[in-house]
């Protein structure tokens, strides 16, 4: 059952000089049930890919098209991702982790994720969740991520080191419990213990439940450590924009081991 | 005081003021109030169309405490002139929100005088203002000769919703003491392309996200008043209306 199907994409990204295109034919198609890590060098295009998925303004598609099946359902269900607005996207299934989570001055974490949460409740029509339910919820999901639930009574990633940051992201998407992450570099700025933490959560979080639908989930990282933790089921090589090459999990090995020019020529 | 002239746009207090909106107002009778040596008082003023422009004078005693609270919006034209006068050791406060939006045209314009040695003096003016929506701060600090252990703080900022809309903000600061602490703060800006991204990446629609976010700027304005929750609810309802 096909989750994400996206085909031919184009992208451009808007600068001082004009509009840069940096996506340049790229087709790719998830699975509902697996999970693709996609890596390559600095600027072939990866974060590129996790803002236009995640519909970041600036980000232009020029061609091509992605679909998304949120929910697996008999018959073609898919929806055309592109044609949603970025909150749309996230009440659809699709979750975005940042590389650089943002800090948001004065709104507290639990503010923000109650809202988040029962925003993407509304749109999907369900009932908002209560302030005691959503607490009950937050404190699970930061217990299986080991994260201090004081820390979310604070502003959003206000004063929080790189790695408490991208431990929050992933608390929040255990929050969020998506069916499709896009999780953009999630490992930089992990020490090797919150590495471990981190990869646990992905796999508790979007690894299919007894029971619970299955889900897909798109990993970019530089680096072949996560992938120890995070076992892909493909690996990407994405340069100048494309797809160059696929593999299972031996080509992230091979990777580490002779680097992009090597392994993509 | 009554028999004063229509000001000019060459008054400075009044060069950003809608004089047109003004002139079948003027001239506005001064409220005055005075706080006794050691007493203590607050106000909230919430800005409506009974009494658009407002003149109040302030008068602490000795060691007296006041804390003024100000939800300016709503009006095509809402001013309020504030003089204040501190005695020795006397505290004033205050924290107000100018929101506008559409041509209204809000304006907030103090001089707060520390004329007795040891006073302190706080305020705190969070501006948000959308379409072609005017909103101006001008603040005096005057801290006379003698005047010495005073201490004196203005933070004010503004948030643009839309291109179109202005914010002036004009800090000033008089010493004519030695031993005094006077700081000022002023910034102008638009609401985080990021932040608002990241909060729509999570689910929340735009107008919610800019409200989220605006409703953490503008705290600060209100924040310990007596009557916190209703001054926010207020406020909130109006920037509802802003986003």
């Amino acid at each position: 059952m096909t989750m994400l199907k996206i085909d031919n994409l184009h992208a451009t990204v808007g600068g001082v000089s004009g509009p840069r295109p940096i996506l340049k034919g790229l087709s790719l198609t998830v699975n509902a049930g697996e999970i693709h890590a996609i890596m390559g060098p600095n600027g072939a295009g990866k974060s590129t890919l996790a803002y236009v998925l995640g519909g970041r303004p600036g980000y232009e598609v020029t061609g091509g098209s992605v679909h998304f099946s949120p929910l697996p359902r008999e018959g073609d269900q898919s929806i055309d991702l592109l044609a949603l607005a970025p909150h749309e996207r996230a009440a659809a299934g699709l979750f975005l982790g940042f590389q650089y989570p943002v800090e948001i001055p004065g709104v507290s974490f639990v503010q923000f994720l109650r809202e988040s949460l029962n925003s993407q409740r509304k749109a999907r029509g369900e009932a908002p969740l209560s302030g005691g339910e959503f607490l009950k919820l937050a404190r699970e999901q930061a217990a299986l991520l080991r994260f201090d639930m004081e820390m979310l009574k604070r502003p959003v990633n206000m004063g929080f080191s790189g790695g408490e940051k991208k431990r929050a992201e992933m608390v929040q998407m255990g929050i969020l419990d998506p069916t499709f992450a896009v999780l953009d570099e999630t490992d930089s700025g992990l020490d090797i213990d919150a590495l471990r933490v981190v990869g646990d959560g992905i796999n508790a979080i979007m690894r299919q439940k007894a029971g619970g639908p299955n889900k897909g989930v798109l990993l970019i990282t530089h680096y072949q450590r996560l992938l120890d933790y995070v076992r892909p089921d493909f690996v990407h090589i994405l340069s100048d924009g494309r797809i160059v090459k696929t593999g299972g999990p031996e080509l992230a090995l091979q990777l580490e081991a002779e680097g992009y020019e090597a392994v993509a020529a | 005081m009554t028999a004063l002239a229509l000001p000019t746009r060459r008054d400075e207090d009044f060069r950003y003021a809608d004089l047109a909106a003004l002139a079948p107002l003027w001239p506005v009778a001064v409220e005055a109030i005075d706080v006794a040596a050691g007493e203590s008082g607050a106000l909230t003023i919430v800005a409506s169309a009974d009494a658009p422009v407002r003149s109040l004078a302030i008068t602490l005693g000795a060691g007296a405490r006041f804390d003024l609270r100000i939800l300016n919006a709503g009006l095509a034209y809402g001013r309020i002139g504030l003089t204040v006068t501190l005695g020795e050791a006397a505290d004033f406060a205050l924290g107000a929100a100018q929101l506008g939006r559409g041509s209204e045209t809000l304006e907030i314009v103090s001089t707060v005088h520390h004329a007795a040695p040891n006073a302190t003096s706080r305020q705190v003016i969070r501006s948000v203002l959308a379409g072609a929506a005017t909103g101006t701060y001008l603040g005096k600090v005057a801290v006379a000769r003698g005047a010495d252990g005073t201490d004196a703080g203005q933070s004010v900022r503004a948030m643009l919703l839309d291109r179109t809309a202005t914010a002036n903000a004009k800090p000033e600061l008089e010493i004519y003491a030695d031993d005094v602490k006077c700081a000022h703060g002023c910034a102008v800006g638009e609401l985080d392309a990021n932040a608002l991204f990241y909060m729509a990446s999570r689910g929340i629609a735009p107008a919610e996200a800019k409200r989220l976010m605006l409703q953490a700027f503008i705290a600060e304005a209100f924040v310990g008043a007596a009557d916190e929750a209703a001054l926010t609810e207020a406020a909130l309802a109006r920037l509802g209306e802003l986003v």
